[in-house]
């Protein structure tokens, strides 16, 4: 069975080629039998060509140079703008045909001071030469680790919109473990890892319970499950048990020295969780690439029906891959709560589970991908604070910034019209339309 | 909801064909066993008041009081029977009615409500105000859940409906500031709305981009957008750009005055009265007219509505567009009528609620209103119990409206089913 490989790395055009003929009569015999659940993301898999393969062969394989050119682009964008509200772009906009070479220059300017602020607040600047790289990953750990979580489940075909509760869940529990118990050293590190990864884990088996028995939609439910998980914190932080003594504020006691996380490089934020970071991205790629669960989930994430007549348990996958996409993104909560902020707050996951989704997507979904995706949306964060500090560009840029470079990878073909590049090798799809034709005629093909 | 058993894919899972599913029965049970022992046997002993008219209105109608104790009793069993009448018409190898777990829902949460207020230091409430203040905050739920009602009738999910809503409100301020008219903001909102439809249309009919996806972009597009010119523009220029002004209140004289449902349905802004409408059309088009049957067989069975000579992909474009349009109407009553001015994400995940709101209703613009009105009951009922002063913490009642949707999407809506295409790009054979 071709659907093996679907979700597979890169793969040459020849392949790609037969592998959706042959995914495709796999669909077709699986039309009377698709799975009958009430979900509409598995049901994708109804229509030959397009569903679950061309979603996972979009996010997957889409070509590098596409997803530089859409850094690109969104950066274009937001660059104008940030104009479009510059001061004195308008004022030369007025005597544009005058002296169009101002209004140029104010435009270049307006574009490019806020970005090399933020490239100033997250890579390398004068005064402080490259110390805000360790800042950058920093705020990149937690999402790295969520948008693994992410990443895991869009593999198994499953939409995890819930890396923001399952944050923060994990964070609760972490740091109440933190500051409420006092172990030895060492050894509370571990309980508080361990108890936040059961917290994340379990907030994440909840969905693949759900799915699995009910057919309940995982992104209704993880939706669901991240308000449940804001309201549940914000109770407990109004509860004498989380609050410091004396103190009425949403905010816990600090986390005891022993239960953080140690710091990497003195004088700066950077922590161990860092590593661990490094450590799950290789943990998930050993997962999915060389294990034979992660084969299972690659295969459930394909077609689950052919997956279920080769014999995976699709129910047992669907339960253990988000109660790991819930571990990894507990690992999140755990660096946010261990590591950088050191206490529990209302805000403790921010937007990371959101941002995290982006960063699966701009990753391809894959763990190296979205460990350099991660990165570079941590370089986003940390360096718009001090864009917004030097040039009062509000921060709210780097959202837009970041989904459009995700709107842009997610449809290749929009890029490759923009740039007028036209693949030479796969199936000649110049245009969304001769690409349809194509993987139409490969499915009449395949199918009789 | 018509016919389910054409497409090979329908059916419900692994369930024998003679029986049907036992989760309403079950669930119903489960439920009323809660009233009964937690709202009854162990329910607070104070008499809850309950106010039907206020002073000033033209008729009086005496307070309802009820005893905490003996009503939770009573309702916990009137709700025991109707879970019992369900698990009987289970046995005998019938589905509930329809109308039972509405009714049902309608009676649990009079006795959660008796129970909360028996229970407060101020055991005293406006059933007109709490009444009339659901449906001020059901108003973009409704408009937003509408907007994803044609949305999947036609085959397309809406998870940017949250986008809309914020895309609307912020449209509408802007204009409403710069004309100095909310009537042309209104309607920029709605032109806004679309804007965002049409990303979505666009992304995901043309370039068969996953639809979650572009939704769950399209949603953190628009705050971002709105967030970065609301800091930009709004924030320095509070006068030029963010003083929309309100929609007036048009009272219908007479029938404004009647108690309860008087201000209800007969004292809203154009809004409010559009939202009605929109419910009505929306439900008569799509049930009642030979487009919402093209429209529902598009998202039903695209294939089998293309040989019948529908343009399967226009037909899911201009729906998804006119749905924007709706919830962008939606996302104008933040700035023009609940407030009069736009703050950063001010639909805070109202969005959210409205998808929950439509999968609820079971994918009807009858069914989205009135799960719209429960979730706006909830909100409403949230910021009463901070005022009266009740045992149960608000953070729980906030949570309610997600965790009845994660429960309808497993239990009680488990045997009903989205469109059958809803999420797939059709691609022309």
């Amino acid at each position: 069975m071709t659907t093996k490989d679907e979700s597979g790395k890169d793969q040459t055009p020849e392949e790609s080629t037969s592998e959706v003929r042959a995914a495709d009569v796999a669909l077709d015999t699986a039309g009377g039998t698709l799975e009958p659940s009430i979900v509409p993301v598995s049901s994708q898999s109804g229509d030959p060509g397009h569903q679950q393969g061309g979603l996972m062969r979009r996010i997957v394989m889409g070509n590098g140079f596409v997803s530089i050119l859409a850094v690109v682009v969104a950066l274009f964008l937001g660059g104008l703008l940030i104009a479009s509200t510059d001061a004195q772009v308008a004022k030369t906009a007025g005597y544009l045909f005058a002296r169009p070479t101002d209004f140029l220059s104010a435009l270049w300017t307006a574009m490019t001071e806020s970005y090399v602020a933020l490239f100033q607040g997250a890579v390398f600047n004068p005064r402080e030469g490259f110390k805000p790289v360790l800042e950058t990953m920093t705020v990149a750990t937690p999402l790295i680790c969520a948008g693994l979580g992410v990443a895991l489940a869009f593999r198994a075909g499953l939409f995890n919109i819930g890396a923001q509760g399952q944050i923060i869940i994990s964070a609760t529990l972490a740091a109440y473990v933190g500051f409420a118990w006092h172990l030895p050293f060492g050894l509370h590190l571990l309980v508080v890892i361990v108890m936040g990864v059961l917290g994340g884990a379990l907030w994440g088996a909840i969905v693949g319970i759900l799915k699995a028995r009910t057919g309940a939609h995982e992104v209704i439910v993880t939706i669901m499950l991240n308000y449940v998980a804001l309201f549940l914190l914000d109770f407990l932080l109004n509860t004498a048990a989380f609050r410091r003594p004396g103190d009425n504020s949403p905010i816990s006691p600090r986390l005891d020295e022993s239960a953080t996380y140690p710091v990497l490089i003195p004088g700066s934020r950077l922590h161990v969780g860092f590593l661990v970071a490094i450590a799950l991205t290789y943990g998930v790629w050993w997962l999915l690439n060389r294990s034979t669960i992660g084969f299972e989930f690659r295969a459930v994430g394909a077609n689950p029906v052919a997956a279920r007549t080769a014999g995976v348990k699709v129910s047992r996958a669907t339960i253990l891959v988000m109660a790991m996409a819930g571990a990894l993104a507990a690992f999140g909560g755990i660096a946010q709560v261990a590591g950088t902020e050191k206490v529990l707050t209302g805000g403790v996951a921010a937007q990371i589970g959101f941002d995290a989704i982006t960063v699966a997507l701009l990753g391809r979904s894959t763990p190296w991908g979205t460990f350099f995706a991660g990165l570079l949306f941590g370089a986003f964060r940390a360096g718009a604070v001090q864009m917004q500090i030097q040039t009062g560009t509000p921060i709210d840029i780097v959202l837009v910034v970041q989904s459009l470079i995700v709107l842009f990878i997610a449809a290749p073909p929009l890029i490759r019209s923009i740039f007028r590049l036209e693949p030479k090798k796969k199936n000649k799809n110049k245009t969304p339309k001769a690409a349809r034709k194509a993987a139409l005629a490969n499915a009449t093909g395949g199918a009789k | 909801m018509s016919a389910t058993t054409t497409a090979p894919k329908s059916g419900s899972t692994a369930l024998p064909a003679f029986r049907p599913s036992m989760k309403v029965p079950l669930s119903l049970g489960i439920l009323a066993l809660i009233a009964l022992v937690f709202f009854g046997f162990l329910g607070p002993d104070q008499t809850a008041e309950m106010k039907i008219s206020d002073a000033g209105d033209a008729v009086a109608v005496p307070a309802l009081m009820i005893p905490g104790q003996v009503g939770g009793i009573v309702l916990g069993i009137l709700l025991l029977a109707m879970a019992a009448y369900s698990i009987y018409l289970w046995t005998q190898g019938e589905r509930s009615p329809k109308w039972l777990p509405i009714a049902f829902a309608v009676v649990f949460v009079f006795a959660l409500l008796v129970w909360i207020v028996a229970g407060a230091r101020q055991p005293s409430i406006s059933l007109a105000g709490l009444v009339a203040g659901s449906v001020t905050l059901a108003v973009p739920l409704v408009f937003g859940s509408l907007s994803g009602v044609l949305c999947e009738r036609v085959g397309v999910v809406n998870i940017a409906i949250e986008g809309q809503l914020l895309g609307g409100a912020f449209t509408a301020a802007l204009v409403a500031t710069m004309t100095g008219s909310p009537y042309i903001g209104l309607i920029a909102a709605a032109a806004a709305g679309a804007a965002v439809s049409m990303v979505l249309a666009v992304f995901s009919i043309k370039y068969l981009v996953n639809q979650i996806i572009v939704g769950v972009v399209l949603n953190v597009l628009v705050s971002g957008l709105t967030g970065f010119l609301y800091g930009t523009l709004m924030v320095p220029n509070k006068e030029q750009f963010n003083t929309p002004g309100r929609l007036d209140i048009l009272p219908i004289p007479l029938l404004s005055d009647i108690p309860i449902i008087g201000p209800i349905l007969f004292e809203q802004s154009i809004a409010g009265y559009l939202m009605y409408i929109a419910v009505a059309v929306v439900w008569f088009g799509l049930f009642k007219t030979r487009w919402g049957l093209r429209v529902r067989a598009v998202g039903e069975h695209p294939q089998a509505a293309d040989t019948l000579g529908i343009n399967v992909n226009a037909t899911r474009f201009w729906n998804v567009t006119l749905g924007g349009a709706i919830a962008g109407i939606g996302g104008a009553v933040f700035t023009l009528v609940t407030i009069d001015s736009f703050t950063k994400d001010i639909s805070g995940g109202r969005g959210f609620i409205a998808l929950a709101a439509l999968i609820f209703g079971r994918w009807n613009p009858i069914g989205a209103f009135l799960a719209s009105l429960l979730f706006g009951f909830a909100y409403n009922l949230q910021s009463i119990l901070g005022i009266i002063g009740t045992p149960v913490p608000s953070q729980f009642m906030a949570m309610l409206p997600y965790l009845v949707t994660i429960f309808a999407v497993a239990g009680l809506v488990g045997k009903s089913r989205p469109p059958a295409a809803s999420g797939i790009p059709y691609v022309k054979g």
